[in-house]
C-alpha cells in the first residue's frame, strides 16, 4: 500500500514525485509507457516563459510566475543545462505594437519584473538576423530554455534515489475504490494507494472519470516543430515570439539548450490521442509562418521534423485541485503552456493539497535533492578528461561523432535509478541520435551497448516503446558474437 | 606535443591510399587516425564484389580491397592509430585526438590530409511526413547491422531513393530472405550506377519505381506501412496518386553527404555544390598544408577512383612538406557551366600540373549524345563526346600539360554541349 500514486511520469509527475520524496510517505509513479518523459514533456518548445501572457488571477498567470525563477536552483540540483536567454515577443508592424504594449500590461499584472518595450534600433542589435518589417517587442530578460526530457527523467532518478518506486508500461485501465484506498489497475498488476495524483496530461479526463463524474475534458492539440543542424543555432539570441493570436503563441523559433535551432509550432486539434504523425501542409505552414520572423533560416538544414500534444483543458486554466467527489483524489489537468515553466511551482502547491489531505507531512531527515552529477565528457577540462579515461577507458571512446558523445556516458545513462532501457532512452538521456547523422552511425553501437550492459539479444532492444523492435531475426550466418562465443 | 610530416584523418581507402602515396614519395613520420577499432572503413560492410575494377583490374570484394591497402601499410610501416576520434583540427595543423589508450592528446602536422568519407542523408534532412516508429534504416546503417552484426532489419522492405548503396542493400535484403517490395526513384532516373540497377533490381525481379516517392509514414511502434505517390517533372508529389503499400521496414538511400565538421573547425573553405572542401590539382584545400581526398571532397561511386584522387592528395602533402616554401603560383577557377552539378578540383595552379589533370565531374541531368568543353573565355581547351551521361556515374575529363600550358590565366568553364544524336 502506496500513500500516495502518481499517475503519469512526465515532467508534472516526475517533479511532483520528486517533491514527496521529501518525506516519510511511500509514493508509487506511474506511466503508461516504457519511459519517463514519452508525452508531452518530450515534444514541446522547452521554453521558461516570464509570465506575461496568461490572462492575471489565472492558475496558468499564478503558478507561470511562481515557477519561473524556481529554475535556477532547480536546474543546478537536477543537474541538467538551463539557459536564461531572454525571450522577445516581437511586433511586425505597427499594428501588433499594440499587442505588445498589451502584454507588457498584462506582464505587470502579474508581477513579472524585468520587462521592457524596446525599440527597432535596439532590437535590430539585439537580433541582426530578425525581418526587416520588426518594429518593435517586448522583451523579458528571465525567459529561459530547457531540455523538458532532462527535467522529468532527472526529477525522476532523484526520486527513484529517495524512494519513490516506478512502475513503468503501467497503463492504467480503472481505478477502483469501493473497499477504502484507490486500487490502480493494470494489465500487468495492480497498485493500492491512500492518494492519486493525477498528471496523465493528454489522458487526465480519462482518468479523473474512472473515480468521478466528467468536470473538464482534455483536447489534445498537436504542435509541429522543426529541429535544425546546431550550424543554424546562432541564428538568433533569444526565444522570439510572434505577437499571439487568438489560435495561441504562433511559430516561435528559439535556439535549444544544446545549441540546435528549434522551429515551430502550429496548433491543430485532433481527435486521436496516439496520433503523432506530421504532415506536409501543416509543416509547410510552420516554415512559412516562421518565415515572417526571419527570412535567413536554413532549412535545408533541418535535421529532424516531430510533433507534440498539448492537453487543452475545456476549463482554459490548469485544473488543480482535489476531486470533491472522490476525497484523496488529485487533479493536476490541462497544463498545457506554461506548464513546464509552472510546473516546479505546482509540485509544490501539490505537496501542500497532499499534505492538507493526509493531516500533515514529515520530512526525511535523509533526503537528497542533488542527483548524482552527470559527467558531459567534452566539456571538461582535458586534464579531467585523461583522469577520467584512466579510470574508465570508456571514456576514451567516443560512440557519437556528432554530438561527441562517449561510450562511458552511455553505459552511465544506462545503470542511473530510471535507466535507459531503449534507443531513444538513450539519445534523451546523453544525446547520441540527435545530431545530424540521426543515429546512423551510432545507432548500431548504441543497440550493442545497450544489450551487453541490460544483458540482452540485441533483438530484444527496443526503440521506445516495447513493440518498436529494431532487428527481426539473425542473418543466415548469424551474428559476430554467436560465432565467437555460442552467443552474444 | 607529438610531431609528425603528415596526419592523415580517416583509414578508409582515401586515407589510407594517400598514406601510402606519402610514404612512398618518401615521407617518414606518417599518423594515419582512424575512429573505427579496424582499418578499412567503409569497404568492411561492402561485401559485395565490383571493387578494384580499373585500380587492380580485378574483381574485388570491399574487405578485399581494403586488405591491400592494409596490408601496404602494414609493409610500409604506416603507423596508424585506432579506435581514435579527431576532436578538432587548427589551421596550423595542430590536431586535437581521443582514445582509451592515451586520453586528451594534441599532435603537430606537417600537412594534414582529410580523408573522413561522407555520412548518408536521413530522413529528417528529406522531411519525410508520418509518424515516427521503429524500423527507418539508412542504407548504410542496414547495411553495418546486417553485413559487420549479423542482424537483420525486417521482413517486408521498401526502399527509397537508388543511390548505390541501397540497391547493394535491395540484393542483399533479398538473398537473406526478405521481401523487398519496390525500390523509388524521386526523379525519372535512378541515382546510383546503371550496372548496379542491373545486377541488384533486374537480376532479382525488384521493381523500379521511378518518379515515385514515400509522402507518408505509417505506424505507431514498427513501420506498418507507407503511402507512396507519383511525382511530377519537378519531382514533387503529385495529390492524389498515392497509394498504400504494408512494409515493416523503410530503407533510405537518399543521398550522401561529405563529412566535414572537422574542415571547418580548421576553417577550410567549402564548395556549396560538392559539400566538401575547395581543392585545387593537388588537392590542397584554402588553407596551405590541409589537404583532402576521398568523399570528403564529393561522394565518388568507384573506390578506385577515391585511391586515385587520394594518391594526388598524398603526393601533394608530401610535397608540401618537403618544400614547404615554393614560389606563390596564381591559380585559376574551375567553374562549373551549363549542365554540371560540380567540377572538382575547384581552382588549380596551370603550371603546377605535372603529366595531366583529372577533372571530375557529375552533370546534372540525363543527356543523350553531348560533349563536355572546357574553355577559356570562347577558347575551347578540351572537348570530349560521350554517348550518355547520368548524374549517377562521375565522369573524368583529362586535359594533357600542352593543353593546360595554352591557359592564359582567366577562370575555366566546364559545361555540356548536346549534339545531334
Amino acid at each position: 500500500m502506496f500513500d500516495v500514486a502518481v499517475v503519469g511520469a512526465g515532467v508534472i509527475g516526475t517533479l511532483i514525485a520528486r517533491e514527496l520524496s521529501r518525506y516519510r510517505l511511500e509514493v508509487a509513479l506511474l506511466d503508461r509507457s516504457n519511459d519517463v518523459a514519452n508525452g508531452s514533456t518530450k515534444a514541446n518548445s522547452g521554453i521558461i516563459h516570464a509570465g506575461y501572457d496568461a490572462d492575471p488571477g489565472t492558475n496558468k498567470a499564478k503558478f507561470n510566475v511562481l515557477g519561473n525563477p524556481l529554475f535556477d536552483e532547480l536546474c543546478d540540483q537536477l543537474d541538467i543545462q538551463f539557459n536564461r536567454i531572454g525571450s522577445l515577443v516581437v511586433a511586425f508592424n505597427e499594428g501588433e505594437r499594440a499587442t505588445v504594449e498589451q502584454l507588457y500590461g498584462r506582464g505587470i499584472s502579474n508581477g513579472v519584473a524585468g520587462l521592457r518595450i524596446i525599440e527597432r534600433e535596439e532590437l535590430q542589435a539585439l537580433e541582426p538576423n530578425l525581418d526587416d518589417a520588426a518594429v518593435c517587442a517586448l522583451h523579458a530578460p528571465q525567459a529561459g530554455i530547457v531540455d523538458p526530457w532532462e527535467i522529468a527523467v532527472a526529477a525522476a532518478e532523484i526520486a527513484a534515489e529517495n524512494g519513490v518506486e516506478v512502475f513503468l508500461n503501467f497503463p492504467v485501465e480503472d481505478i477502483d475504490r469501493s473497499a477504502g484506498p484507490f486500487r490502480i489497475i493494470s494489465q500487468g498488476g495492480e497498485v493500492e494507494a491512500r492518494c492519486v495524483i493525477n498528471c496523465a496530461g493528454v489522458f487526465a479526463d480519462r482518468i479523473h472519470g474512472m473515480v468521478a463524474a466528467p468536470s473538464f475534458e482534455i483536447t489534445a492539440r498537436k504542435g509541429q516543430y522543426f529541429v535544425l543542424d546546431k550550424s543554424a543555432g546562432d541564428l538568433i539570441n533569444h526565444v522570439i515570439f510572434q505577437c499571439p493570436t487568438r489560435e495561441g503563441k504562433g511559430v516561435l523559433v528559439t535556439r535549444s539548450v544544446h545549441g540546435n535551432l528549434l522551429v515551430g509550432p502550429d496548433a491543430q486539434v485532433i481527435d486521436d490521442k496516439e496520433n503523432l504523425s506530421t504532415n506536409r501542409d501543416r509543416l509547410d505552414y510552420v516554415r512559412r509562418s516562421a518565415g515572417k520572423i526571419s527570412k535567413k533560416i536554413p532549412f535545408n538544414e533541418v535535421i529532424r521534423s516531430f510533433s507534440g500534444l498539448r492537453a487543452t483543458p475545456s476549463t482554459k486554466d490548469f485544473v488543480i485541485e482535489e476531486s470533491r467527489q472522490a476525497r484523496g483524489f488529485v487533479d493536476v489537468a490541462g497544463i498545457e503552456s506554461p506548464g513546464l515553466t509552472a510546473a516546479p511551482a505546482i509540485a509544490r502547491h501539490v505537496r501542500d493539497l497532499i499534505s492538507g489531505i493526509m493531516g500533515g507531512l514529515e520530512e526525511k531527515k535523509d533526503f537528497n535533492p542533488l542527483r548524482r552529477k552527470v559527467i558531459r565528457f567534452m566539456d571538461l577540462p582535458d586534464e579531467r578528461k585523461n583522469e577520467l579515461i584512466r579510470k574508465d577507458p570508456r571514456y576514451g571512446r567516443v560512440v557519437c561523432r556528432c554530438e561527441h558523445i562517449t561510450e562511458g556516458e552511455i553505459v552511465d545513462a544506462i545503470h542511473r535509478k530510471v535507466g535507459a532501457r531503449t534507443v531513444d532512452g538513450i539519445k534523451k538521456r546523453v544525446r547520441p541520435g540527435m545530431g545530424r547523422c540521426q543515429g546512423g552511425f551510432c545507432g548500431p553501437q548504441v543497440l550493442r551497448i545497450l544489450a551487453r550492459e541490460l544483458g540482452k539479444n540485441p533483438t530484444e532492444i527496443v526503440k521506445n516503446e516495447c513493440d518498436s523492435y529494431i532487428l527481426t531475426g539473425s542473418t543466415k550466418y548469424g551474428g559476430i558474437e554467436e560465432q565467437v562465443h555460442g552467443q552474444f | 606535443m607529438d610531431s609528425f610530416d603528415i596526419v592523415v584523418i580517416g583509414g578508409g581507402p582515401a586515407g589510407m591510399a594517400a598514406a601510402v602515396a606519402a610514404r612512398q614519395m618518401g615521407i617518414e613520420k606518417i599518423l594515419l587516425i582512424e575512429r573505427d577499432r579496424e582499418l578499412g572503413g567503409i569497404l568492411q560492410q561492402c561485401i559485395h564484389n565490383g571493387f578494384g575494377l580499373h585500380h587492380f583490374k580485378e574483381d574485388l570484394t570491399g574487405p578485399e580491397f581494403s586488405e591491400r591497402y592494409i596490408k601496404m601499410m602494414g609493409e610500409l610501416g604506416i603507423l596508424s592509430r585506432l579506435d581514435t576520434m579527431v576532436l578538432s583540427i587548427t589551421r596550423n595543423r595542430e590536431v586535437v585526438l581521443i582514445n582509451s589508450a592515451e586520453g586528451v592528446n594534441t599532435v603537430k602536422a606537417g600537412a594534414v590530409i582529410l580523408a573522413m568519407g561522407c555520412r548518408e542523408r536521413t530522413r529528417g534532412a528529406i522531411n519525410i511526413p508520418g509518424s515516427r516508429p521503429a524500423g527507418i534504416f539508412t542504407a548504410g546503417a542496414a547495411q553495418r547491422l546486417i553485413n559487420i552484426e549479423g542482424y537483420m532489419v525486417g521482413e517486408r522492405i521498401m526502399m527509397l531513393g537508388t543511390g548505390d548503396i541501397g540497391l547493394i542493400m535491395a540484393r542483399r535484403l533479398t538473398l537473406e530472405g526478405s521481401k523487398v517490395i519496390a525500390v523509388l526513384a524521386r526523379k525519372p532516373y535512378p541515382g546510383g550506377l546503371m550496372r548496379n540497377v542491373v545486377q541488384c533490381l533486374y537480376d532479382y525481379g525488384i521493381p523500379l519505381l521511378l518518379q515515385h516517392t514515400v509522402v507518408e509514414i505509417l505506424g505507431k511502434d514498427r513501420v506498418r506501412g507507407v503511402r507512396v505517390a507519383r511525382t511530377d517533372e519537378n519531382s514533387l508529389p503529385i495529390p492524389g496518386t498515392e497509394e498504400l503499400y504494408e512494409c515493416d521496414t523503410l530503407i533510405l538511400s537518399v543521398g550522401l553527404i561529405p563529412e566535414n565538421e572537422l574542415s571547418l573547425s580548421a576553417g577550410v573553405e567549402m564548395d556549396r555544390r560538392t559539400g566538401g572542401p575547395i581543392v585545387n590539382e593537388s588537392r590542397e584545400t584554402s588553407v596551405p598544408g590541409i589537404f583532402a581526398c576521398g568523399n570528403v571532397v564529393h561522394v565518388h561511386d568507384l573506390v578506385d577512383f577515391v585511391v586515385e584522387e587520394s594518391e594526388i592528395a598524398g603526393k601533394g602533402a608530401a610535397r608540401f612538406v618537403q618544400l614547404p616554401v615554393e614560389k606563390k603560383v596564381t591559380s585559376v577557377a574551375l567553374l562549373p557551366g551549363t549542365g554540371l552539378k560540380y567540377v572538382v578540383p575547384q581552382r588549380v595552379n596551370p603550371a603546377k600540373v605535372a603529366e595531366r589533370l583529372d577533372l571530375f565531374l557529375r552533370v546534372n541531368r540525363v543527356y543523350g549524345p553531348s560533349c563536355i568543353e572546357v574553355k577559356e573565355g570562347g577558347e575551347v581547351l578540351k572537348k570530349v563526346k560521350r554517348p550518355r551521361m547520368n548524374p549517377g556515374e562521375m565522369e573524368r575529363v583529362r586535359i594533357d600539360r600542352n593543353a593546360m600550358e595554352t591557359i592564359k590565366g582567366s577562370d575555366l568553364t566546364v559545361e555540356v554541349v548536346e549534339v545531334e544524336g
